[in-house]
C-alpha cells in the first residue's frame, strides 16, 4: 500500500483489527431456508413499545398478514406474520434480550402454497415525506444492523434541522458476518430504490455509501448501477471494527462528529444500513410487511456455514440442525462475536435485528484469569470513544458507578467491545461497564 | 423434549480476545533484556553475571516470599519479578557487592511492590525504589565504577563483588589501575562531564565502550532491544520518546547558552542510565500515566528533571530520581490530562 494512500485513506481514530473470518461464508450465496414447523413472533423485536396482537388462538392467518399493531402514540413497528398457519398461542417465550417476552407462536400449515399478501404496488416517486413515513411504518421495518431502531422514527426528522446527508453504513466490521456483504451483493437494486425512498423521506441531497475496503468487488458492482442522477456516491473507508457504528463511520466518511449523547440529525444525517434500505426497496413500492432476512450461520462445529434467507420467528434450533450443528459444547451467540448477544435457549427466535447466528467453540472463547490492571493503556488507544476505560475498570471494580458516570462519561460507551478485546489483564472491561450502566438506570428510577 | 439440549455457556460479548496476556508482555521484555545483559557480561565479566543473577533471585525470592505470607497465588510466574531484578542488576555498578544487591533486590519487591499490593497497584518503579534504597544506604558502593574491558573479568570477580554482609568492601582502586586496557579507572562519562568538563564522544556511547552501570553502556544495543519490543507492540514507545525529547530540549537550552561548560545534547541522551531508564524503566506501564497527554507530560518532566539533576545537583547520574518523581506525580497529571472524547468537540468542523 502507498504512503498516498494510507494518508488519504477514510477511518476514525483509535479501533482493532480482528481476524476477519469472513472467507467461510462471503462466497456463499444466499439460500432459502425451509419453513419451521413453528414460528416465534416476539411483539417486541424493536426498540420502543411492544406491538399489540390483533389476532387471536385458534386463528388461521395468512403468510404477510398483519398480526399486530403498533402501540399508539409511542415508538412502535406493526408485526407480520412469517408464515401462513394457525396461532397456535400467544405466551412468554425466550428471547436474545434476555428476559422472555410475549410472542405469538404460528403453526406452520403445511398445505398452504406460502405466496405473501401484499397490499398492492404503491409509486414512492408520487407520495410525499409523511406518506413514504406512514408506509415505511406500515412495513414494519427497523434498523437490520442489529439495533432495532423503527426506520420510520428516524425519518421524523424535527422541522427545525435539515437533512443534508443520507449516509448508508455498508460497514459490516463484526467478524465472521456477511449478511450485508451478500445482500449489497444480491440485492443491489432494490437497495437503490430504498436508498431514493430514503433521500425522499428525510429531503436530502444525497446520499453516500460507505463500505470498508476489504469488499472491493462489492464497490465494483455498486458503482456499476449507480443512477446517473449523482445523488448516491459510494466510498470506500478503512476495514477496521467498529467501522459500522455509526458514529465511527460519520468521522470517517466526512470527518464530522455526532454531539455526545445527541442524534445524528443534529449535524444534518440521517444513517441506515444496507439491508434496511435492500428491504425497504423491496417491501414498501409492493405495500408488503417485513417477514424474513438474511443471516449469517456461521462458526465452528458447522457442516454446512452459510448465508440463509430466513423467516423472522424461526428458532434457533430449526436452522442449527438445517446448518449441520455438530458440537456438543458450544457458545450460541446471535451477531457477532464482537457485540452479539448470548443465547440461553434453542427455542429463542431469529428476530428482526438479528444478522447472525454463531457458534463458537468453548476451547476459542475460554478466557484466562482476571489479573490487575497493568495501566498498560491499550484500552485507551482501542477506544473509538476515547473514553479512559481503565480508570473505568478501575472504577467499576470499587463499584463507583456515579463518579463513573459523572466523571468519566460512561453512558458515551456504546460498548463496542474493543476494550476488553485488547486488555492484556483479562480485564472484562465492556462487561463491567454494561453493569455499572444497569445497576446506574435502577439507582435513578429509585431516586425518580 | 426428545434429546437433552446441548449445553450452552452464557458470557456476554465480546466472546474473542487478542493475545497477548500480561504474562506474553513481561516474559517478551526478559528477551529483550537478555542481549543488553550479554553484552554487560562480556563489558564487565563475571562479577557482572552474578549481579544479574543475584537481584533476579532476590526480587523473585521476595515476590514468593510475600505471596505465601499472604496466602495469595504465587505471581512469580508473571515474570514482573524478574524483570525488576534484571532491571535492577542494570542498573548498578559491576562491582557491586552481591549482599548489596540481594538488599536492594529485597527492597525492590517488598517496599516497591508487595507493599502496595503487587503487580498493577505500584505506584513507583519497583526496581527504582530498591536502587534509591540502596543509593542512600551504601552511597561509597554505588558510586565505585570499575573499567569494562578489564583484563582477565572472565576468570576473576572485582574485589568488592564478595564483600563480607555490613563489612566495608575491598577497594577497587588499586585493582583498576592493574586492569584497565588503557590505565583508565573506572570513570563514567557522566562524572567526566561534572568534574572534568570531559564529553567523551558520542560514538564511544552509541556503542557501549565506556564504563558504567552494567546494562547501560551501548545506546544502539538498548534501542534495538526496545525497537524490538515496539515492533511487538509491547512498549508503548511514546514514554521513551517524549523522555528524550524533553531532555534535548532542556539540555539544548544550557548548550546554546554556553557550549563550552555544558554538554550537547546528543550527549546527554547517550550518556550514563538515560537511554536504558527512558526505554525500560520510565516506561513502566503500572507507574506511568495512561492518558496520551499525560504520557508526554510525563516524559517531558523526567527529561527535565533528568537535565537539572546532571548539571546541577550532587550526584553524577540523576534519571532514578527523575522517573521516580514522575512516577510520583502520575496520578495529578492524570487527572488533569483525561482524553476528550468523541462528539464532545465544539461544533463548527462541518
Amino acid at each position: 500500500m502507498g504512503l498516498l494512500q494510507l494518508f488519504s485513506k477514510k477511518t476514525f481514530p483509535h479501533g482493532i483489527h480482528p481476524p476477519e473470518y469472513k472467507d467461510e461464508t462471503s462466497r456463499k450465496k444466499t439460500i432459502r431456508l425451509a419453513f419451521a414447523p413453528e414460528i416465534v413472533l416476539p411483539l417486541s423485536q424493536h426498540i420502543g413499545a411492544p406491538a399489540i396482537p390483533i389476532v387471536h388462538k385458534g386463528q388461521f392467518v395468512e403468510r404477510g398478514e398483519l398480526i399486530a399493531e403498533p402501540a399508539e402514540n409511542a415508538l412502535s413497528v406493526p408485526i407480520h406474520a412469517s408464515v401462513s398457519g394457525t396461532v397456535k398461542d400467544i405466551e412468554l417465550m425466550p428471547s436474545a434480550k434476555g428476559p422472555k417476552v410475549k410472542s405469538i407462536i404460528i403453526t406452520t400449515s403445511p398445505s398452504s402454497p406460502q405466496i405473501p399478501l401484499t397490499g398492492g404496488p404503491q409509486d414512492y416517486l408520487s407520495m410525499d415525506s409523511t406518506q413514504i413515513i406512514s408506509a415505511v411504518k406500515e412495513t414494519g421495518l427497523v434498523g437490520l444492523g442489529g439495533a432495532g431502531f423503527p426506520s420510520y422514527a428516524k425519518m421524523m426528522v424535527p422541522k427545525e434541522r435539515n437533512i443534508h446527508t443520507v449516509v448508508i453504513n455498508g460497514c459490516e466490521c463484526e467478524p465472521f458476518l456477511t449478511t450485508d456483504h451478500r445482500v449489497m451483493l444480491e440485492k443491489v437494486d432494490a437497495m437503490m430504490t430504498g436508498i431514493n425512498i430514503a433521500i425522499k423521506a428525510v429531503n436530502a441531497d444525497k446520499a453516500i455509501i460507505g463500505i470498508e475496503n476489504n469488499k472491493r468487488e462489492v464497490m465494483d458492482v455498486i458503482r456499476d448501477r449507480l443512477p446517473d442522477d449523482n445523488l448516491i456516491s459510494v466510498e470506500a473507508v478503512e476495514t477496521k471494527y467498529p467501522q459500522g457504528a455509526e458514529k465511527m463511520l460519520v468521522k470517517s466518511l466526512l470527518g464530522v462528529e455526532i454531539p455526545s449523547r445527541g442524534l445524528p440529525s443534529e449535524i444534518g444525517l440521517a444513517i441506515f444500513n444496507v439491508a434496511t434500505m435492500a428491504e425497504m426497496g423491496s417491501l414498501l413500492p409492493n405495500r408488503q410487511g417485513l417477514i424474513e432476512r438474511i443471516i449469517t450461520v456461521t462458526g465452528d462445529e458447522l457442516e454446512r456455514p452459510g448465508n440463509y434467507i430466513v423467516p423472522i420467528g424461526t428458532p434457533l434450533k430449526y436452522i442449527l440442525d438445517f446448518a449441520g450443528f455438530t458440537g456438543a459444547e458450544a457458545e450460541l451467540i446471535l451477531g457477532g462475536p464482537m457485540m452479539g448477544l448470548p443465547v440461553s435457549s434453542l427455542e429463542t427466535p431469529v428476530t428482526k435485528g438479528t444478522g447472525a447466528v454463531l457458534v463458537l467453540d468453548k476451547r476459542a472463547t475460554k478466557r484466562d484469569d482476571i489479573q490487575p490492571c497493568i495501566k498498560c493503556s491499550m484500552c485507551l488507544q482501542a477506544c473509538p470513544i476515547n473514553l479512559n476505560p481503565s480508570e473505568l475498570g478501575q472504577l467499576a471494580a470499587k463499584r463507583r458507578y456515579d463518579v463513573m458516570e459523572k466523571d468519566y462519561h460512561l453512558n458515551d460507551c456504546f460498548e463496542c467491545g474493543c476494550c476488553s478485546y485488547v486488555c492484556p489483564s483479562n480485564i472484562p472491561l465492556v462487561q463491567y461497564f454494561r453493569i455499572a450502566k444497569a445497576l446506574n438506570r435502577e439507582r435513578h428510577i429509585q431516586n425518580g | 423434549m426428545a434429546k437433552p439440549s446441548p449445553k450452552i455457556d452464557i458470557r456476554t460479548s465480546p466472546y474473542i480476545r487478542k493475545a497477548p496476556t500480561v504474562a506474553e508482555i513481561m516474559r517478551n521484555v526478559v528477551y529483550a533484556l537478555m542481549p543488553i545483559a550479554v553484552y554487560g557480561v562480556y563489558q564487565f565479566g563475571l562479577s557482572a553475571l552474578l549481579l544479574m543473577i543475584t537481584t533476579t533471585l532476590s526480587c523473585a525470592l521476595t515476590e514468593q516470599l510475600f505471596c505465601t505470607l499472604s496466602g495469595k497465588k504465587s505471581t512469580v510466574s508473571d515474570f514482573s519479578a524478574v524483570i525488576s531484578g534484571l532491571m535492577l542488576s542494570m542498573s548498578l555498578p559491576p562491582g557491586f557487592p552481591l549482599w548489596m544487591a540481594a538488599v536492594a533486590g529485597f527492597t525492590a519487591i517488598a517496599m516497591g511492590k508487595t507493599l502496595f499490593g503487587g503487580i498493577g497497584f505500584n505506584v513507583f518503579n519497583p526496581a527504582l525504589v530498591g536502587r534509591a534504597f540502596v543509593q542512600a544506604a551504601f552511597p561509597v558502593s554505588i558510586t565505585t565504577w570499575t573499567p569494562a574491558f578489564a583484563e582477565g573479568r572472565f576468570s576473576e570477580l572485582i574485589p568488592s563483588t564478595l564483600a563480607i554482609p555490613f563489612m566495608k568492601p575491598l577497594p577497587t582502586e588499586a585493582w583498576s589501575m592493574t586492569v584497565a586496557p588503557d590505565g583508565y579507572t573506572g570513570a563514567t562519562p557522566l562524572s567526566l562531564m561534572k568534574y572534568q568538563n570531559i564529553f567523551t564522544d558520542s560514538e564511544q556511547l552509541l556503542l557501549g565502550m565506556t564504563n558504567g552501570a552494567v546494562g547501560e553502556s551501548s545506546a544502539i544495543l538498548i534501542l534495538l532491544c526496545g525497537g524490538y519490543l515496539v515492533y511487538r507492540k509491547m512498549l508503548d514507545w511514546r514514554i521513551p520518546a517524549a523522555v528524550i525529547t524533553g531532555t534535548v530540549l532542556t539540555a539544548s537550552v544550557f548548550y546554546l547558552i554556553d557550549p563550552t561548560d555544558y554538554p550537547s545534547p546528543l550527549f546527554m541522551v547517550l550518556a550514563g542510565g538515560l537511554m536504558f531508564a527512558s526505554i525500560f524503566m520510565a516506561s513502566d506501564m503500572v507507574a506511568s500515566p495512561v492518558t496520551p497527554l499525560g504520557i508526554f507530560i510525563f516524559g517531558l518532566l523526567v527529561g527535565f528533571l533528568t537535565v537539572i539533576i546532571r548539571l546541577f545537583g550532587g550526584l553524577t547520574e540523576s534519571i532514578m530520581y527523575a522517573i521516580l518523581f514522575g512516577n510520583a506525580a502520575t496520578p495529578l497529571i492524570e487527572s488533569y490530562t483525561q482524553p476528550k472524547i468523541y462528539g464532545t468537540r465544539k461544533k463548527g468542523g462541518k
